[in-house]
C-alpha cells in the first residue's frame, strides 16, 4: 500500500479523534490553553510513535510465533506503560527544556486510548513495520490537529456567550462533533 | 504446554520491564542528596526526585494540600527563591503574573533535584502532626456527628489554633494509602489538648466514612491548623456569622470564643438547614442567647417538610438577611458554606453597604 495514503489517511480521513473519538480524556480536558494543548500534541505523536514502534515486533516476532496474539491487549498496555515511564525519565534527566515542554504530560498519557487503538488497528490492517511508524505518526499528527484546532476556537469562545449550563466540556463536546463531521467530508479524498 | 506458553510469555515480558524500570529508576531518577534552605535559616537534608511537597512533608513542614498533591487545587504554593528551575506547564493555571513574577511554585509539581531556597510563610511552619484519641461521637443529625478527640501530646508544645481555622485528617483508605481531607474545627482554642469537629456524612465519601465509623478510644492522625479564615478578636464591629449546610463547625467556634471572652460585641448568628431534620444545636443556641442578650440567632429551613412544625423563618438564608439587616452599620461578616449560598449572601452584605474588607469566608 501507498505509504503516502496511509500517511493522509492517518491524518484527516481516519483521524483518531475525530472520526474514531479516541483519546477524547486529554482532548476535553488539555484543550483550554494553546500553549498547553501543542505540548500535549506532540507527547501523544511522540508516544505513539514509539509505541507503534515497540509493540509491531513483540506482536509479530513474539506472540504470532508462540499463537497467543489474544495477549496483546495486556501486553501492549504493559509495553507501552513500561516505555512512557522509561523515556520519561531519560526525558527528565537530560533536557529540561524539552521536559517542561512535553514530559510532563507524558504521566497523564500512558494508558490513553488512543495510544492502544493505534498500536492495535495497525494489528488490525496488517501494517508492515515501515507502514506502521508511519500511521502512528500520522494518527499523532491528527490528533494533535484535532486538539489543536479545538485550543484555538476555546481561546476565541472565551469571548462568546455561551449558555451557562453548557459553559466548559458541554460546549466542548458539541464543538468536537461538529468538527467531527467537517472531517467527514475528507472521507471522500481517499479510499483507506 | 497449550497453558504454559502464555504463562510464560506473560511473566518474561513483565519480569524484564520490571527490571529495566528497576534499572532506571536507579540510574536516572536519583538525583542524591539535596538541600532544601526554609527561609534562610533552616537547612534540612532530603533525598532527591520527591516533589518539593511531599520532600517537606517528610520532614515535618506541613504546606496546606486539599487535593493530595495532582496539581488540581493550587493551595500548595510556596515562593521558591533559587533552584526552582522554569515554571511547568501543569502550574500555569494556578499562579496570577504576579505570583509568577513572584517565584511561587506549585510544591507538588515541583521536583527536587538541586538545592532548592524557599521562603515558607511563618504559619505553616507552626503546623504539626498530632496523635489524637476519640472521647465521644454523638449524632447531632441523621447525617451529622460531633465528635471530640482528646489529643496525645508527646513531645509537642499545646495545639495552638485561631476561631474558624481547619485541620487536615489524615484517613487510610482502602489501598493502605494516607489521604488528607479538611475538617474546621467546632471547638475553642481555650480547651488545651482537646478538638471537637462537625461531620456531615458524604455518601461515598471516603474521610467521612472513616470518621463517623470512629468508635471511643480509637486513635487517629491530625495536622494542623491551617486556614486564612480566623476570628479577628481585635475589632469592635458588631459580629454578622452566616452559614448553612456543614459550614458551622468554623462558626460554632467563633460564636463561643467571643462569649467565653465575655465579649460586649452585638452577636447576630444565621443559620440556614433545609427542613427540621436537619436541625441541630437549637438547645446550644437558646441557652447561650439567654445568658448573653448581645446574641441573637435565626434558624431558617430552605424546604420545610409537609410534617415540619416550624414557627421560624423560612426561605434561603441570604433573602432573610436582605430581610432583617439594617443598612450602614459597621459590621464584621464570618460566612461559612457551600459556595453558592457564600456568593449570594456576599452580595447581599455588599447591597447593605458592609465593606469588602470585612467579610471573610471559607467556601466548600
Amino acid at each position: 500500500m501507498d505509504i503516502l495514503a496511509i500517511f493522509i489517511a492517518a491524518i484527516f480521513t481516519q483521524n483518531i479523534a475525530l472520526a474514531y473519538f479516541l483519546g477524547m480524556c486529554p482532548f476535553i480536558a488539555v484543550s483550554g490553553d494553546l500553549r498547553t494543548a501543542s505540548g500535549m500534541s506532540m507527547a501523544v505523536t511522540f508516544v505513539m510513535t514509539i509505541a507503534a514502534a515497540a509493540t509491531w515486533p513483540v506482536y509479530h516476532k513474539l506472540l504470532v510465533p508462540f499463537h497467543v496474539e489474544y495477549l496483546q491487549y495486556v501486553i501492549f498496555i504493559l509495553v507501552i506503560a513500561a516505555l512512557v515511564q522509561i523515556v520519561e525519565m531519560v526525558i527528565e534527566r537530560s533536557s529540561p527544556t524539552l521536559y517542561n515542554s512535553m514530559g510532563v504530560f507524558l504521566p497523564l498519557i500512558t494508558v490513553n486510548c488512543a495510544i492502544l487503538g493505534v498500536t492495535l488497528f495497525m494489528i488490525v490492517r496488517d501494517y508492515t513495520y515501515i507502514e506502521s511508524l508511519v500511521y502512528s505518526f500520522g494518527s499523532g499528527i491528527g490528533w494533535g490537529l484535532a486538539i489543536l484546532a479545538m485550543a484555538a476556537i476555546r481561546e476565541k469562545l472565551r469571548f462568546a456567550n455561551v449558555p451557562e449550563g453548557l459553559k466548559g466540556p458541554g460546549i466542548t463536546m458539541i464543538i468536537a462533533g461538529l468538527m467531527a463531521m467537517g472531517f467527514m467530508g475528507f472521507a471522500g479524498m481517499l479510499s483507506q | 504446554m497449550e497453558y504454559l506458553t502464555p504463562v510464560i510469555i506473560m511473566g518474561g515480558i513483565s519480569l524484564f520491564l520490571s527490571l529495566v524500570i528497576i534499572v532506571a529508576s536507579k540510574y536516572l531518577a536519583e538525583y542524591g542528596p539535596c538541600t532544601i534552605t526554609v527561609n534562610d535559616e533552616k537547612q534540612l537534608e532530603v533525598t532527591g526526585g520527591e516533589s518539593l511537597l511531599s520532600s517537606l512533608f517528610t520532614q515535618k513542614i506541613f504546606i496546606p494540600s486539599a487535593c493530595g498533591g495532582k496539581g488540581s487545587c493550587g493551595y500548595c504554593r510556596v515562593k521558591v527563591t533559587s533552584g526552582g528551575g522554569e515554571l511547568l506547564p501543569t502550574e500555569l493555571p494556578y499562579l496570577s503574573p504576579e505570583e509568577r513574577e513572584n517565584h511561587m511554585r506549585l510544591s507538588c509539581q515541583l521536583k527536587v533535584k538541586n538545592d532548592l531556597n524557599v521562603v515558607i510563610p511563618e504559619e505553616y511552619l507552626s503546623i504539626k502532626e498530632y496523635k489524637a484519641k476519640v472521647k465521644e461521637s454523638r449524632d447531632l443529625t441523621y447525617d451529622i456527628k460531633e465528635i471530640r478527640f482528646q489529643l496525645l501530646l508527646v513531645d509537642q508544645p499545646e495545639f495552638k489554633f485561631k476561631p474558624g481555622q481547619y485541620i487536615q485528617f489524615h484517613v487510610p483508605n482502602s489501598k493502605g494509602e494516607i489521604i488528607y481531607r479538611a475538617y474546621s474545627l467546632s471547638s475553642i482554642p481555650s480547651t488545651p489538648g482537646e478538638i471537637e469537629l462537625i461531620v456531615r456524612l458524604v455518601p461515598g465519601g471516603v474521610g467521612s466514612t472513616y470518621i463517623h465509623n470512629l468508635k471511643k478510644g480509637d486513635e487517629c492522625v491530625i495536622s494542623g491548623p491551617y486556614g486564612d479564615f480566623f476570628l479577628h478578636e481585635r475589632s469592635e464591629a458588631d459580629v454578622l456569622c452566616v452559614g448553612g449546610g456543614a459550614g458551622m463547625a468554623p462558626l460554632k467556634s467563633i460564636v463561643y470564643s467571643l462569649f467565653e471572652k465575655k465579649t460586649n460585641r452585638k452577636v447576630y448568628f444565621y443559620f440556614g438547614v433545609r427542613a427540621t431534620k436537619d436541625l441541630f444545636y437549637l438547645e446550644e443556641f437558646e441557652a447561650l442567647a439567654k445568658e448573653h442578650p448581645n446574641f441573637h440567632y435565626f434558624f431558617a429551613l430552605s424546604s420545610p417538610e409537609e410534617t415540619d412544625e416550624w414557627e421560624g423563618e423560612t426561605g434561603f438564608i441570604h433573602l432573610i438577611l436582605d430581610k432583617h439587616l439594617k443598612e450602614d452599620q459597621e459590621r464584621e461578616a464570618y460566612l461559612c458554606g457551600p459556595p453558592i449560598m457564600i456568593d449570594a449572601v456576599i452580595k447581599v452584605l455588599k447591597e447593605k453597604g458592609v465593606d469588602d474588607d470585612h467579610i471573610y469566608y471559607d467556601k466548600f
